[in-house]
């Protein structure tokens, strides 16, 4: 056991949490994405409202992440987007990102995540054309980065359902809100 | 092994889902944001009853089929059986949930769980409660319509939720 305070590795958590069978989740995700397609007929309506369905999921998120892994305030953008990958995606979605194609001045980064549960089973027809299949993710990540004072741009630059090799969200650091402590004092 | 995920990314896209409906995409039509929901789950009971039955044979009876979804289906999605199964033997089963699962890590808008209630609002809170309770069991009464359909069975699923925390599946098979 680590000692109490000390941060936790995504590995730790995501074994100590209450899991659920992946298929549950992912086929969910699934049928929400092929109704809204209906629904909003827009592919890019959809690609919007995944993403804002991401941000509200993200700063409601950051709390438990917060609580759960012991993070305290990361130093600067390139700690955070560390954080991100390795602890984030893995205590969540049991698999760790990395971090990669930092920009000179350290607030633009790629993060590639080779394994996604949520494409599990998912082919897209090509009227699906445009599709963020997995929009959600830069959603949650934008709207998590904003409840402790990054404000971001996260967008797709490779996406295996549209034939790449991995899938990499570019997260790019617009400001940051100094002085703000976003956490509250009896956390 | 079966891959796993943390229930807290269930338990947000499930929130989210039914917030997204109830107050962009259908806000003030609540019956249309149901039944969107409603289809929602009824795609997820379908392909996972078609996953969970691959290697079984058929089943002999309405019954047979009921008791696999109250037993190995209940047992896949919620982590436990239904604790209770009543039939009138005319078509109508209720399936009930001493404590099922996704009413008790719902998160009650904190503005309705903690006001210090005097009566009127009281009724009006409850009455809020409720609605948005039941905004959250169109999905898992689509899940169990889209499992039963999947496996021959059409019917039509309501939730009865006057014993909190148990719940009950009211399941009507179309004759």
């Amino acid at each position: 056991m680590a000692p109490p305070g000390a941060p936790r590795s995504g590995d730790a958590i995501f074994a100590s949490v209450e899991r659920v069978n992946a298929e549950l989740f992912t086929l969910t995700y699934g049928a929400i994405v092929r109704q809204l397609l209906t629904d909003l007929e827009e592919v890019e309506e959809v690609n919007k409202q995944l993403d804002q369905m991401g941000y509200n999921i993200g700063i409601r998120l950051v709390d438990e992440f917060l609580a759960k892994s012991n993070v305290t305030r990361c130093v600067d953008f390139r700690e955070t987007a560390e954080v991100i990958a390795k602890v984030g995606f893995k205590m969540f979605l049991g698999v760790s990102a990395s971090v990669t194609n930092w920009d000179a001045d350290g607030t633009c980064c790629s993060i590639i995540l080779e394994d996604n549960p949520l494409v599990d089973f998912v082919e897209l027809p090509d009227t699906c054309q445009g599709l963020y299949y997995c929009n959600i993710l830069s959603g949650v990540i934008r709207g998590a980065l904003e409840m402790v004072s990054m404000k971001t741009e996260v967008t797709w630059a490779r996406d295996m359902l549209r034939g790449d090799d991995a899938f990499e969200l570019q997260v790019k650091l617009l400001k940051q809100v100094p002085e703000e402590y976003p956490y509250k004092d009896d956390e | 092994m079966a891959r796993e995920v943390s229930e807290s990314c269930i338990d947000s896209l499930l929130t989210e889902m039914v917030s997204s409906y109830c107050n962009r995409f259908d806000a003030n039509k609540p019956e249309l944001a149901g039944r969107r929901i409603e289809a929602i789950g009824y795609q997820v009971g379908h392909q996972l009853a078609e996953r969970y039955t691959m290697e079984r044979p058929r089943f002999s009876d309405h019954l047979e089929a009921i008791k696999f979804i109250c037993k190995d289906f209940w047992s896949e999605v919620f982590k436990k059986q239904i604790d209770n199964l009543k039939t009138n033997h005319r078509g109508t089963f209720v399936l009930q949930d001493n404590k099922f699962r996704w009413l008790a890590r719902m998160s009650v808008d904190p503005s309705i769980e903690n006001v210090d209630l005097s009566q009127d609002t009281s009724a009006l809170a409850e009455n809020k409660a409720t609605q948005a309770m039941g905004m959250h069991l169109y999905f898992p009464c689509g899940i169990i319509r889209g499992a039963l359909s999947n496996l021959g069975i059409p019917c039509a699923v309501s939730a009865d939720i006057s014993n909190l925390p148990a719940c009950s599946f009211v399941v009507r098979i179309k004759a």
